[in-house]
């Protein structure tokens, strides 16, 4: 799996009212997600294109439970996020629906609107314009898996597809 | 080799003698909770795409509290389908608009000692108060755990804090939890296990101890845990749980951890945390004279039976700053009662507090309440981040119920160890 796109960078601790706003989390997944962010970027939603990478500082995704705000990053079309570090549940929430999520330096070296390709298996960041390559924490083989899956529910399918054919 | 309280818990959860840190591993969930937002709304989809049931129905518990009450056609639309789906499951732990889940699922008696348990909530980790492994997941793992009753889990190590000595008059739970989130940071917890030991941990009572149990949110653990004692029993028998047994379920002695911190009751202070982290914490003798508009006396960190008492104490015969609003919404019916009971409920309307419904309220701006645009709010809920709990113009100051209440009778941001017998006038 490799990926290319433009990164947008943000600081530490992004957490998840500022992801998925509560006064938006009754609404349809498009309006909510036409709020991501909006709080350090109002332009975000409408600039990210279909590709574009995440860069963030540490404990990215701090707060909620709720997995929109995993959700919203992906309808927008981040195809990864990479960050120093990340909140428990939000990590949990992006491989569940098939988001990456990698663990690495980025965000002191990366600018917002740099292009970069990313290998995800491999955590390898490549700056294009720059010529210059950052390392990040390879994903757990097992979480792996599932994003390769596309995720849970993928995963779960198969599972109970499988157990259908043996009863 | 000892093993950590987390750890015994996890290995019986996965059927093993021992569980080793930092592998993954598949667990049994013995019990489920969601809720009306996370719940039935967002897994029904999922289970019904895969086309399968729930794994054990005896084994979930259902509780409404963030779109409560229900007001606009979105809202009306989630309960009802809450409503249908719990049927049609067969479901029978479901409560309806009686209060937030963290409250309700314990004063209900679904959590014992050993337990390991899901919530489709990020404060499930208020669990580990009664010696349950508990912690939050997102809706679409809870599909899963809905679907298969198992889930993975990287064995966690743990991180021991420890509070020797006793706590001061007007100094509570949450101060102890603002100071910890302040000194070790949101990511403090590093996703790992958290226990909390010592003198005065264990003199806490049983809701005072949710409370610490609750903001290891905040700290960023995956749980919450406080080994279970007579008070654990005490509280289990009065929700209808007896033979419980407590003395297994406590780290080894020569049980290894991650990291241990050690903080003294003796020197603690009240605290404040300023917008927009909990970890913006600090003595509140630093933040006293800040105006504000809102004091809210909510949330399941901050609206239980002990925390309406500590609020009461504080606001008895006394009368609100002119241009403050007090909401209280107490956490569950049954405090409210018990509250009534006491005379307490009495003491809010005297003072002339607007009392909200038994439910999540303004605390993660759900309801219809939210904090308008550049209102300072001083509050007794756990999170204080931009714009959660209305406007992104508002400002949410962190603090006990005490200092909410001290708050609302002066108008800014006070100490309520000035209101220690006599002292205020
Ligand atoms: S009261 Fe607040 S913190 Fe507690 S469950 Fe409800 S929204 Fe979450």
């Amino acid at each position: 799996m490799s990926n290319t796109g433009l990164v947008w960078c943000f600081g530490n601790d992004i957490d998840t009212d500022i992801l998925a706003p509560g006064r938006f989390m009754s609404s349809k997944l498009e309006v909510l997600a036409s709020h991501c962010l909006e709080a350090l970027d109002p332009l975000f939603a409408s600039n990210v294109k279909p590709g574009d990478i995440l860069i963030a500082g540490k404990n990215f995704g701090v707060g909620s439970s709720r997995e929109q705000a995993a959700q919203a990053l992906k309808y927008l079309g981040i195809k990864a996020v990479i960050a120093k570090s990340f909140a428990g549940i939000f990590y949990r929430n992006a491989i569940n629906l098939g988001l990456p999520v990698l663990i690495g330096n980025a965000s002191d070296v990366v600018q917002s609107g740099n292009r970069a390709n990313l290998k995800i298996e491999t955590g390898l960041l490549e700056l294009i314009e720059e010529a210059k390559i950052i390392k990040c924490e390879p994903m757990p083989k097992f979480l792996l898996k599932l994003i390769e899956a596309g995720g849970l529910v993928p995963h779960l399918e198969k599972r109970f597809a499988k157990e259908k054919i043996i009863q | 080799m000892g093993q950590t309280l987390a750890q015994k818990i996890i290995s019986k959860a996965c059927s093993k003698d021992y569980v080793t840190p930092g592998e993954i591993e598949v667990a049994k969930i013995d019990l489920a909770m969601i809720h009306d937002s996370g719940g039935p709304r967002r897994v029904k989809p999922i289970l019904d795409h895969l086309g399968v049931g729930v794994w054990s129905s005896k084994k979930i518990v259902v509780v409404s509290d963030h779109y409560v009450p229900e007001f606009d056609s979105e809202t009306k639309a989630i309960q009802k389908l809450t409503r249908d789906w719990v049927k049609s499951n067969n479901i029978q732990a479901f409560y309806d608009q009686m209060g937030i889940c963290h409250v309700v699922v314990p004063e209900n008696g679904h959590l014992k000692p050993g337990m390991f348990v899901v919530g489709g909530d990020s404060h499930s980790p208020t669990g580990g108060a009664f010696g349950a492994y508990m912690f939050g997941i997102g809706a679409t793992e809870m599909a899963g755990v809905l679907a298969t009753g198992e889930i993975w889990i990287k064995v966690p190590e743990t991180i021991k804090i420890d509070w020797s000595g006793q706590l001061n008059e007007f100094v509570t739970a949450k101060d102890m939890m603002l100071y910890t989130c302040g000194r070790l940071g949101m990511d403090g917890g590093k996703y790992q296990a958290v226990e909390y030991t010592g003198s005065a941990i264990s003199s806490l009572s049983m809701q005072e101890r949710m409370t610490v149990s609750n903001m290891t949110a905040e700290l960023g653990g995956q749980a919450g845990l406080i080994k279970p004692d007579i008070t654990t029993k005490r509280y289990l028998e009065n929700v209808g749980i007896t033979n419980i047994e407590t003395e297994f379920w406590e780290s080894d002695e020569d049980a290894d951890f991650l990291d241990s911190f050690s903080f003294n009751a003796n020197d603690l202070v009240p605290q404040i945390a300023a917008p927009h982290s909990p970890a913006n914490s600090r003595n509140i003798t630093e933040e006293e004279k800040i105006a504000v508009d809102v004091a809210y006396i909510g949330a399941c960190t901050g609206a239980k039976m002990s925390d309406l008492r500590m609020a009461a104490n504080i606001l008895k015969g006394k009368e609100l700053a002119s241009g403050v609003r007090l909401l209280v919404a107490p956490a569950s019916k049954k405090d409210q009662n018990l509250a009534k009971d006491e005379g307490i409920m009495k003491v809010f309307e005297d003072a002339g507090a607007t009392i909200l419904p038994n439910s999540c309220g303004i605390c993660a701006g759900y309801g219809s309440e939210r904090l308008d645009a550049d209102v300072i709010c001083v509050s007794s809920t756990a999170r204080n981040f931009q714009g959660r709990m209305g406007a992104l113009s508002s400002g949410v100051y962190l603090g006990s119920p005490y200092t909410v209440a001290a708050s609302a009778i002066t108008g800014c941001i006070t100490d309520p160890r000035h209101f220690i017998e006599g002292k205020y006038e």
